[in-house]
């Protein structure tokens, strides 16, 4: 409806390939130099970044993990003292549940989902640029905040009163407070895309029942985040108000009550489980495929089982609260229910173990860490279904039993599926194959360095050793084990080495990948390794679950589109099939201003209330430049 | 990999409006978490309310003039809400500015009813935790109007420079429509909570 303010439009549809290429590459760019990486919203280098920060995370909580088994490796050890040992702690569980755990899957997801989906870049890229620059300031402030020993000391989950105004004196509960603020906002950001990007910008064609398992995976994590995050900012903002401005949310005496934090905490900490375990579960699906040489056994129950995991994962909470005095029948449904979860779980270990009986399994690294997490995740969850029941949880809460179980489902169920596809997707990002010797090197000792590192926790908690202890005395019958558990943790800290030592290696000379080295079925091989910043040179065009292994007279795509504008296609919700050739936003540098705005005011806001309401304003501007329309062909309708 | 054209998008529009449009999406997604955010600060006022022996705690029930009156303005915007959502569908530019700086007024009007509401609570926030629940309450909508107001007001503008008339602006504007029905619907369980509950 409007003319045309930039020129004639071009299309693609007459071009040759390498003009067709060129004009996208012009288009969908990012420049080099400091300013332009500053302000890309390609989906690929935000995720790429995204990934690589995460991992850093994972290496500094590493690093903690390791200064606390040296500590307790032996009775009345003296390298750290009991206030140091509570911030490393709660250090290392923020850390990775909020900095590393929950964003790495985000992280995949933000590179991988468009991918696979045949788009050319995630929906609101600009929020995804924003989301980024969130996370990375929550996470500055959470380890500035611990090289300053000022960093938060009340365990990862904050229990008030310990966290109260009465007993969490100076700044430390408030830094883990608005850490959650951080963090939570960049996850429910990359919520909304994903949730869009799946919704309206699958390849035309890609039907509900054609998604891969993965990205059905992240759909149903997204809606999680988006359905359970909202308890835990409710939660930490009103802890903050408690602190700061004199509420009374959590004071029993004047009508508050410290069990509504345990509610709220983990009306959001239970999904938050599944938040980590549900990518990591769709991860496995979609690369058993390649690595059994068939199509997953049973797509349609496996689809289920997240969904059912997802709604699930809901009604379980209160079994972190068994020992709070809750009364009995409540109780006795939510044992009940988090037996009931252990079915989805159980469906889908079955179709996997079926997938690889009925193929012909290749035992590449990836197929590895998918085997040694079937393994471990099933002990994970015998322990879980152990742990649901009040009699046997009453004896081991706040035990190392509960470390050994929720270090069995998180790296487990987690870690290493995520290593795995670490090594799988790693040509596709990199352009380079990771070596395959180092890779084994690598799950061998990660599988058996955790297994002799966490099994004996299970025995230490029988014998009573609690959880958050910096030491123990030698009269207690624990350190035998405990020297055991710290030695076998060398062994872990070995294969993680060797890990990052393979991904930066083979990053930088590893051999050179071809487009889809694992003969894989989905639509992210059919680019090149690494792909052009405009994804896919012409849009797919989906007739089937399995794209690659069904297209032997090639692969069916879409022409018609604009090469002056970034283009991309919008598809209906269910039957994907094209509505729109919508435009895809330019590079901005509005984002990271709407970031730092942010992040003065939520930093300013631990120590003034007044700083919501000066700190709103630069907010407001930088989310009016980040919105307002250019006369370029992106804005043209 | 080699290719074969099967599909020729060249006549799709170049923006989708509606259910067709990702941003239409988008807010819906951004009203599903201000939901469940609004829903659980609810449940806590419930919860809260469970435990204490009598309700409100220590405080007279809520003056009702101010939070009525909020609630008939926010309920009578919908008329020109609904109508400029249409107008919007339309295209049709005169009415949707004219509309636009109505909302606006619209959203003005309830902020300054709040400046009594707060006061007719009739507690303090650090009174109690009956006091610190009403004023989040209150608190967590105002901030919803307040945002919805400056999107409105710079939406307002916009439709009266050379880049209103635009298909992707009335979608803006039908976006915009939507999220007031969203901040005007959640109030009414709001108000019912402040307001009534205690009364009850
Ligand atoms: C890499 C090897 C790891 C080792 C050796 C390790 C070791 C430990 C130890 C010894 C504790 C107990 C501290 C105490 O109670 O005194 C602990 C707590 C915890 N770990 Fe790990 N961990 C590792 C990785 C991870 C990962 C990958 C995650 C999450 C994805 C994780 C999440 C947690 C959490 C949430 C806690 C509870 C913190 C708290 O009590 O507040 N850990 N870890
Ligand atoms: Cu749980």
């Amino acid at each position: 409806m409007k003319a045309n303010i930039t020129g004639p439009a071009t299309r693609d549809t007459d071009l040759e390939r390498s003009q067709l290429e060129a004009e996208l590459a012009e288009t969908w760019k990012t420049p080099s130099g400091l300013w332009a990486a500053l302000a890309t919203v390609d989906h690929k280098i935000i995720g790429r970044r995204y990934i690589l920060t995460a991992f850093v995370f994972l290496a500094l909580g590493g690093i903690l993990a390791a200064l606390m088994r040296i500590q307790l490796a032996q009775p009345e050890a003296r390298l750290i003292g009991p206030d140091r040992y509570n911030q490393i702690f709660t250090m290392h569980g923020a850390n990775m549940m909020f900095l590393f755990a929950v964003p790495v899957m985000e992280a995949m997801a933000v590179y991988l989902v468009p991918l696979m989906l045949g788009t050319r870049n995630i929906a609101f890229p600009r929020l995804n640029a924003f989301s980024y620059w969130i996370y990375l300031a929550g996470g500055t402030l959470l380890w500035l905040s611990f090289a300053l020993d000022m960093a938060p000391d009340v365990g990862w989950f904050a229990y008030v009163p310990l966290s109260g105004p009465q007993y969490g004196a100076g700044k430390r509960a408030d830094i883990w407070a608005q850490m959650i603020t951080f963090t939570e906002l960049s996850a429910l950001a990359v919520a909304v895309e994903l949730v869009v990007t799946i919704f309206k910008q699958r390849a035309p064609g890609m039907t509900l029942d054609r998604i891969p398992v993965f990205v059905w995976a992240m759909l149903v994590t997204a809606f999680l985040v988006i359905m359970a995050m909202p308890a835990i900012m409710v939660a930490s903002t009103s802890l903050i108000l408690d602190r700061l401005v004199g509420t009374h949310f959590y004071n029993p005496a004047e009508g508050g009550d410290v069990l509504l934090w345990q509610h709220l905490f983990w009306f959001f900490g239970h999904p938050e489980v599944y938040i980590i375990f549900l990518p990591a579960a769709g991860m496995v699906s979609t690369m058993i495929e390649p690595f059994a040489r068939r199509p997953a056994f049973g797509y349609l129950a496996l689809v289920m089982a997240l969904i059912a995991t997802g709604i699930l994962s809901f009604g379980l909470w209160v079994h972190h609260m068994f020992v709070a005095g809750l009364p009995r029948l409540g109780n006795s449904f939510f044992t009940a229910s988090s037996m009931a979860i252990a079915i989805p779980a159980g469906v889908q270990v079955f179709c996997w173990i079926a997938t690889l009986w009925d193929g012909k399994p290749v035992f590449a690294t990836p197929l590895l860490f998918i085997i040694g997490f079937i393994v471990t995740f099933v002990i994970g969850g015998l322990t879980g279904v152990m742990v649901a029941s009040v009699p046997f949880d009453t004896q081991v809460h706040d035990t190392y039993f509960v470390v050994a179980h929720f270090h069995y489902v998180l790296i487990g169920g987690a870690v290493f599926p995520l290593l795995g596809a670490v090594h799988y997707w790693f040509p596709k990002i990199t352009g380079r194959m990771m070596s395959e010797t180092l890779g084994k090197w690598s799950f061998w000792l990660i599988f058996v360095g955790f297994n002799l590192t966490f099994f004996p926790m299970h025995i230490l908690g029988l014998q009573g050793m609690p959880r958050r202890i910096y030491t123990y005395q030698p009269d207690m019958p624990w350190h035998g084990i405990n020297l055991f558990v710290s030695l076998s943790a060398i062994i872990l800290v070995a294969g993680f080495l060797i890990f990052f030592l393979n991904a930066i290696r083979s990053a930088r000379s590893g051999s050179v990948a071809d487009d889809n080295p694992w003969a894989a079925p989905t639509l992210e091989w059919a680019t090149p390794s690494p792909p052009p910043s405009y994804n896919f040179a012409r849009v797919p065009v989906v007739s089937g679950s399995h794209p690659l292994w069904d297209c032997s007279d090639g692969l069916a795509v879409a022409n018609g589109l604009r090469t002056d504008r970034r283009e991309l296609v919008v598809t209906s919700l269910v039957a994907a099939e094209p509505q729109a050739r919508e435009a895809s936003p330019r590079n901005s540098i509005w984002p990271l201003w709407a970031a730092i705005a942010t992040t003065v005011m939520l930093i300013w806001s631990i120590f003034s209330p007044w700083a919501v309401v000066w700190g709103s304003i630069p907010i407001s501007i930088t989310l009016i430049g980040w919105f307002w329309p250019k006369s370029i062909p992106e804005d043209e309708s | 990999m080699k290719e074969r054209v099967a599909l020729d998008l060249s006549k799709l529009p170049l923006h989708g409006m509606g259910t067709a449009s990702v941003t239409w999406w988008g807010t819906l997604a951004f009203m599903l978490i201000e939901g469940t955010g609004f829903a659980l600060v609810i449940a806590v006022y419930f919860y809260l309310m469970s435990l204490a022996a009598t309700w409100p705690i220590d405080a007279p029930k809520p003056d009702l003039l101010p939070g009525t009156l909020a609630t008939l303005i926010l309920i009578a915007s919908l008329v020109p809400n609904v109508l400029m959502s249409r107008w919007a569908e339309q295209q049709d530019l005169g009415k949707i500015r004219i509309g636009m700086v109505v909302m606006s007024l619209f959203g003005v009007a309830p902020l300054i009813v709040r400046i009594f509401e707060f006061p007719a609570l009739g507690v303090s926030w650090d009174t109690n935790a009956y006091g610190s629940i009403v004023w989040t309450l209150l608190g967590l909508h105002t901030t919803h109007i307040i945002t919805d107001l400056v999107d409105t007001l710079v939406l307002t503008t916009l439709m009266f420079t050379r880049h209103g008339n635009n298909t992707r602006r009335f979608g803006d504007v039908q976006d915009n429509a939507m999220y007031w029905n969203f901040v005007v619907v959640t109030w009414l369980p709001i108000y019912g909570c402040i307001y009534w509950i205690p009364r009850l």
